[in-house]
């Protein structure tokens, strides 16, 4: 088993690791660097649960070999929490009933907060289309959608004030 | 949130601090950071990964089982078949006195449905195991299979089930659960209409995003743990245990968040063989389904299929109510004889009727054995139930609120089941719902409630 | 799992190395799917970034998309408006950011979107043989597709259309996105008011993206109205070869392909 260096930056910090060659990032994430909010839902890429941020973009770590992470900066759920104060989506999924099992949540929250670093004033469709490859089986979305939008708007409120 | 205080005013409370009020979520901090724990966010040095050989036929006899070829792909470490099996049974519902056992956690002679474990194979990773999985040879001979609840009970149909030498569960000597009240014969004489519908379901898969799985390390002084994510961890301790000769306190069940279980993570599937491998092997073992097991393999809700035949008089009362149900268990009992016992003691439905005739088959076919999901055994008849109160409220035209008004369950009332009714509210319920949905109901109706029946 | 990575230094040595048992990786949603399920995926796995082949170019009337271009950038592209509900209707926005259209023209029905409205488009595919650089019809290429296997597609190219001649719809059991019951792209040229050269092209309908050339024969030199589209949709699924699958049953697909395009073709242009 060929074992190969991987470097890149993860929540801010530069990680290296010696991978099995050809494994997957959510392999990597879960199995070498101890993140465990990355999850495993079917490792074929519909399911959305692996969800991570690299590059500002949403990516399915399942499908993603962490050999092609050299570089890039990766995001991870654990990596939203800043200094122990919880980002506003956090918080909205908290207040709106948004998580359930809580197994989508690492994903869905990431996915979303794609969106909102683009676009800041997303419309209803526009959060429905960010949160498409996630799949919930407890909330039935809406709660989610809610979540979103009032984080939304709790940005920008933020931002008005800054 | 509304209060309707003016329902059961006299039976209400005043000094309840929980009801109505909205209560975070223990667990949300947890799942919104991460921090939540599911079976599977543990690393394990030495892990072992078991992949299952599975039967590709729907019904087919076991002539032969070689692993030679697999036992030599690189990183297999072992393969365990029923002969490892101490007590290669599952006893799900034995515990509760519901017998007879009939599934074998690896099968030996024969397989029933497409899908059923054969043999586990243990390897360092994941891909060896695949590998391995492919390797194993396993020689079939194929049986005619039967899939449909009415053609199984027909005679000549396939046996799928030897155990119990019929596919169909016995209860008490009964070819099926029975509930008899009245004279149904002579309430559909006295009925100006009379109707029988069928329905029926197809198996739903709940599809947790989170698959069922769990991991079992050998622990301290001979004791094994085992993260789970099953929703039954006393069925799967009292399970594993009567499975593998233990004593109980040799196994540690070690629960937790469940990604989603609905009913679909009460079966006890996965931790009786892994607990096996990690005794045999030493060291840790993983058990996880794909998504593919989990689509196929795992069990779904079960199918059913319903007649209901009504005798319904032409001012809205139901007078006999005749339901045969069919609940398609699959290939093995699992929870199915206790959830066709709920589709028995559900039926008629929450209204009173004078003659009711009640027959509920647990069905043996070649299928992935169901089990539980939400409103277990419940639901489908439900379903069942409700389309046809719509239809015989436009058979006789009447609204279909008000027929479910008058033909309710009133306190004092005889059920079919031989019980008082007591508490009863589905009146209340439904002026409530009408109101909220700016349905008109009239006013005879209104005055109508569950507390006695109007003159 | 184990598979080796090895950096292609350019197109002409791809051949060879998928000769060998390499497998070309683009953006991994099909290839990292079948290595997580145990699937034989060769060895090694061909990285081809860093050839350049991540480029949208428009030049006149012509574009010319690499292999390794996302559905993520086209919808990102203003040039490439007409072809956005195409890319949007492939997979999430996780799946859009590694989905590439070379992957695309690989992925095995139901999957393939992307190339079915290619295929509307008559684009045409730069591919290496190994020897030379070669282009061929993208119709020609999916019907050797197992042939060409070996072959490395380095790029598309597509005359780009008038906006109100392109039309795609997919069919799809969950909303917003879901793998296809039925996907049609039709590109309906007019001249004079008169349809010329007519092209509809069906996903799900068979193994690969095909035409529906009888459709495409009721609706040449005619008006796009009533009588024209039923005629078309009476004949769309007529030597097609969809397959049961868990999103619908071929009788099923075969059934509702005329409804859909008879809803797609009755659009306002």
């Amino acid at each position: 088993m060929t074992k190969v260096a991987v470097q890149f930056t993860l929540n801010g910090q530069e990680q290296s690791e010696f991978i099995e060659g050809g494994s997957t990032l959510l392999a990597a994430l879960r199995g070498k660097l101890g993140l465990y909010s990355t999850k495993a839902g079917c490792h074929q890429g519909t399911c959305g649960a692996c969800t991570v941020i690299i590059d500002g973009e949403p990516r399915l770590s399942c499908l993603t070999l962490a050999e092609r992470c050299t570089g890039k900066e990766v995001t991870t759920l654990e990596g939203l929490t800043s200094n122990g104060a919880l980002h506003p989506l956090q918080q909205a999924f908290m207040e709106g009933f948004a998580a359930q099992c809580g197994f989508c949540t690492p994903g869905m929250i990431l996915a979303a907060k794609t969106l909102l670093d683009r676009n800041p004033s997303p419309s209803r469709d526009d959060v429905i289309d960010a949160i498409s490859g996630n799949i919930c089986r407890c909330t039935g979305y809406e709660p989610i959608i809610s979540a979103v939008l009032t984080a939304a708007e709790q940005l920008r409120g933020k931002k008005k004030n800054a | 949130m509304e209060y309707r205080k003016e329902y059961f005013s006299d039976a209400r409370r005043e000094d309840l601090t929980e009801v109505g009020v909205t209560r975070q979520r223990s667990d949300v901090l947890g799942h919104v950071t991460g921090k939540t724990q599911y079976y599977a966010d543990r690393t394990f040095p030495g892990l072992l990964h078991l992949k299952m050989v599975r039967s590709p036929h729907h019904h087919a006899r076991i002539k032969s089982i070689d692993i030679s070829k697999a036992l030599k792909v690189p990183g297999v470490v072992r393969i365990l078949s029923a002969k490892d099996v101490p007590q290669n049974i599952y006893t799900i519902l034995c515990l509760i006195q519901v017998e007879p056992n009939d599934e074998p956690v690896l099968a030996f002679d024969k397989v029933r449905y497409k899908g059923e474990q054969i043999a586990a194979v243990l390897a360092e990773s994941e891909q060896a195991a695949l590998a391995g999985v492919a390797k194993v040879k396993v020689a079939y001979e194929e049986l005619p299979a039967v899939f449909d609840v009415e053609e199984a009970l027909k005679p000549g149909a396939p046996l799928v089930n030897e155990y119990h030498g019929r596919n169909w569960f016995t209860y008490e000597g009964h070819h099926c659960r029975r509930v008899r009240f009245g004279n149904v014969e002579e309430g559909f004489a006295e009925a100006d209409h009379v109707i029988e519908e069928m329905y029926q379901s197809s198996p739903i898969e709940h599809a947790p995003t989170e698959t069922t799985g769990c991991i079992v390390v050998p622990d301290q002084n001979e004791r094994y743990a085992c993260y789970s994510n099953t929703q039954a961890l006393y069925f799967t301790l009292d399970n594993s245990a009567l499975i593998l000769n233990s004593p109980f306190h040799k196994l540690r069940l070690i629960g937790g968040t469940v990604g989603g279980g609905f009913g679909g993570k009460v079966d006890v599937i996965t931790e009786p063989i892994a607990f096996l491998s990690a005794m045999l092997t030493r060291r840790p073992v993983k058990y996880e389904y794909t998504r593919e097991e989990e689509m196929q393999v795992s069990s779904p809700r079960a199918a059913e299929r319903i007649y209901i035949k009504d005798g319904v008089t032409k001012d809205g009362r139901i007078l006999a109510r005749k339901v045969r149900l069919y609940v398609d268990a699959g290939a093995y009992s699992r929870h199915s004889p206790y959830g066709t016992t709920k589709a028995a003691a559900h039926m008629p439905g929450p209204y009173t009727i004078p003659h009711v005739w009640v027959d509920c088959h647990c069905v043996y076919t070649n299928r992935t054995p169901s089990s539980a999901m939400r409103g277990f055994g419940v639901t489908i008849g439900d379903f069942a139930l409700e389309v046809q109160m719509d239809k015989l409220a436009r058979l006789v035209g009447m609204d279909p609120m008000e027929f479910r008004i008058l033909n309710a369950y009133r306190d004092g009332d005889m059920k079919a089941h031989r019980k008082e009714v007591q508490g009863a509210a589905l009146v209340e319920c439904v002026k409530a719902a009408a109101d909220l949905a700016h349905w008109p109901i009239g006013e005879r109706y209104k005055a109508m409630s569950s507390e006695k029946r109007e003159a | 799992m184990t598979a080796t990575l090895l950096a292609a230094k350019q197109p002409r040595a791809v051949p060879g190395l998928q000769a060998k048992g390499g497998t070309v990786i683009a953006g991994g949603t099909l290839a990292v799917a079948g290595l997580n399920y145990g699937d034989k995926i060769g060895n090694p796995l061909i990285i081809v970034d860093g050839l350049g082949l991540d480029r949208i170019e428009v030049k006149g009337k012509k574009a010319t998309l690499g292999a390794l271009v996302t559905m993520a950038s086209i919808a990102r592209d203003r040039r490439l408006k007409f072809l956005h509900p195409v890319a949007n209707s492939i997979g999430g926005p996780a799946v859009r950011a590694m989905a590439t259209i070379g992957g695309n023209l690989f992925a095995p029905a139901p999957y393939g979107d992307m190339a079915v409205a290619l295929v509307a488009l008559d684009a045409e595919v730069a591919l290496h043989d190994g020897k030379a650089a070669r282009k061929l019809p993208l119709e020609t290429f999916l019907a050797q597709r197992k042939k060409l296997a070996r072959a490395f597609v380095t790029g598309v190219s597509f005359a780009l259309p008038e906006a109100r001649d392109f039309r795609y719809t997919k069919i799809i059991r969950r909303k917003p996105v879901s793998a296809s019951v039925v996907t049609i792209a039709a590109l309906l040229p007019r001249k004079a008011g008169k349809i010329k050269s007519a092209r509809i092209a069906l996903g799900a309908m068979a193994p690969h993206a095909v035409r529906a050339r009888k459709a495409e024969l009721a609706l040449e030199g005619k008006a796009l109205d009533k009588m024209s589209i039923e005629a078309a949709a009476k004949v769309v699924a007529e030597g097609t070869a969809p397959a049961d699958d868990a999103y619908a049953t071929a009788w099923y697909r075969r059934e509702i392909a005329p409804v859909h395009l008879k809803r797609l073709l009755g659009e306002a242009a």
